[in-house]
């Protein structure tokens, strides 16, 4: 089972008092793009962030990579785009401060070379914020400030690429900055699993979807249908089909 | 400068060089955190360890800096594992520590109401000749950490959840910071005393964000501040005869306010405004 990047099977989790996952079973194959998706409340971030070893499962097993979970050690490997919180410091920090802490799950103790400057710049380049790298990440907008942090997560030259709702809070255009960068990262043989509310602009990219609905597996195959004019010259109006039809076929 | 020719001003100098540069660049990585307040908790334990000394009848250094690391490992533990009582569980810490200290130095053979004051506001000629090797020895280490590991303590106060899917170490890490912070409130209780270490943990590190929009900037910048203040309040305490430490908080606020009132026609200036409209909405997990 080499093939299979990330597993999750017979998954059970609680947070606090309450169950939020009931046995589901998620795997992502080498290559694949898979989007996990649900309404508020499904567990479909719980699901990732227990992708991610970050919510300890009360039954079921985890795997990365093919190593069980509990003894994975390759952290590197992964590139992590955790929600966007108000978590941010209250110490200023530059994009380029933020993006090379995603650096050191590659340089561990040691300093940073050359190279891993390089590789640094180079996630802001991919995300197109080169200008803006010595700014404040609170002066920017919400979409630069999720670009950053896929650049973070970029920055560590990862093998699988997991995104806990990359797309909320960006505006439509944003949106499709972010696909871009998504789609060149694929195109490059990443596996990717993210959290989506909707599928937007990402649409095309999507391999498999997973819809999660009260912390078990609703359905897990192609991604729902889009419509024959999904390509629409007005992408708002094609981002409010695509919408609908996600909503029929998750209600 | 005639006051440079007293060898009890030359150490007490010394000793305002060593807290100016340590407590902001501690203060820096707390206020990261958004944990401002945990200097003054440090200070409150780290009273009992001075009052230990005494009644032991060793040096205060070394009792002070034992207990103020068990009390910063144990407010990091409440930190980590505590839930909804962790304020509670803190302020018992605080109390306890101010309350024990000020109980077993009245017990202490040579303990009085004097010696209380000098810890808790600090005071110029109180430095002794011994105290200056483990000062020193203290701050490398404070310097050490903070510095060498500035990248992945940054990590961590940032974004604590990516820095563990990044492998870091970071319960190492976060002891580590509360461990450095606690040695620095010893090295600073002879300068500017315990209940007003925390001032220099956390003013210089508020005034230099007025002026810097990154981490290493802040840092560099508090620092600076740090040392001006340290060493011009000890200087003005020597002139007009009052603790050290309230004339070097009060110089900080000062810088404070100067470098506020300078930051809002600076930040009209440049070419990207809004340095500090957040911008970002919490969400919830689901």
């Amino acid at each position: 089972m080499t093939d299979t990047v990330v597993a999750l099977r017979g998954a059970s989790a609680s947070l606090g008092a309450r169950q939020v996952l009931h046995g589901i079973d998620l795997a992502v194959a080498r290559g694949e793009v898979v989007a996990l998706l649900g309404a508020n409340g499904s567990g479909k971030s719980t699901a990732v962030r227990a992708a991610v070893g970050r919510v300890r499962l009360s039954s079921g097993s985890w795997e990365l990579f093919g190593t069980p979970g509990e003894r994975f050690r390759q952290w590197a490997r992964i590139g992590y785009v955790p929600q966007r919180t108000t978590a941010a410091g209250g110490v200023p920090a530059t994009v380029r401060e933020v993006v090379a802490a995603g650096r050191l799950a590659r340089t561990g103790l040691r300093p940073p070379r050359r190279a891993d400057k390089a590789a640094v710049a180079r996630a802001i380049e991919l995300v197109g914020m080169a200008d803006r790298a010595a700014d404040a990440v609170d002066a920017l907008s919400g979409g630069q400030h999720q670009r950053v942090l896929i650049a973070r997560a970029l920055a560590t030259e990862p093998d699988l690429l997991i995104m806990d709702e990359p797309m909320a809070g960006v505006d439509l255009a944003a949106q499709q900055v972010l696909a871009d960068t998504v789609r060149a990262q694929v195109a490059a043989g990443t596996t990717v699993l993210l959290v989506l509310h909707e599928l937007g602009p990402l649409a095309p990219l999507i391999d498999r979807a997973v819809l999660l609905r009260d912390g078990r597996v609703a359905h897990d195959g192609p991604p729902p249908p889009l419509a024959p004019d999904h390509v629409h010259p007005h992408a708002d109006e094609a981002a409010a089909t695509v919408k609908g039809h996600l909503d029929r076929w998750t209600s | 400068m005639d006051l440079l020719n007293y060898a009890f001003m030359q150490r007490a100098l010394l000793a305002a060089l060593l807290v100016g540069v340590t407590a902001p660049a501690v203060g820096t990585f707390l206020v990261q955190r958004r944990q401002a307040i945990m200097g003054d908790g440090i200070g409150h334990v780290a009273l009992t360890g001075v009052a230990l000394g005494f009644l032991l009848q060793v040096s205060p250094v070394w009792t002070a800096v034992a207990v103020s690391v068990a009390g910063a490992v144990g407010m990091e533990l409440i930190r980590s594992y505590g839930k909804a009582r962790g304020d509670i569980a803190l302020a018992m810490l605080f109390y306890g520590g101010m309350s024990g200290g000020v109980m077993i130095i009245y017990l202490a053979p040579n303990g009085s109401n004097a010696n209380l004051t000098t810890y808790l506001f600090g005071s110029i000629s109180t430095v002794s000749p011994q105290d200056i090797p483990p000062m020193i020895a203290l701050a490398a280490f404070v310097l050490l950490v903070v510095l060498g590991l500035r990248r992945h303590l940054f990590a961590v106060c940032q974004d604590e959840e990516f820095a563990r899917v990044g492998g870091l170490p970071v319960r190492a890490l976060n002891l580590l910071l509360a461990v450095t912070a606690a040695v620095t409130v010893t090295v600073a209780m002879r300068a500017v005393g315990l209940l007003l270490v925390s001032a220099l943990m956390v003013i210089p590190v508020a005034a230099a964000q007025q002026v810097t929009r990154g981490f290493a900037w802040t840092l560099a910048v508090a620092v600076a501040i740090g040392v001006t203040v340290a060493l011009s309040g000890t200087v003005f305490s020597y002139y007009v005869d009052v603790p050290p430490g309230s004339s070097i908080v009060l110089a900080s606020m000062a810088v404070f306010l100067l470098f506020t009132a300078a930051a809002g026609p600076l930040r009209r200036r440049l070419p990207r405004p809004g340095w500090h409209n957040g911008g970002v909405r919490a969400r919830r997990p689901s």
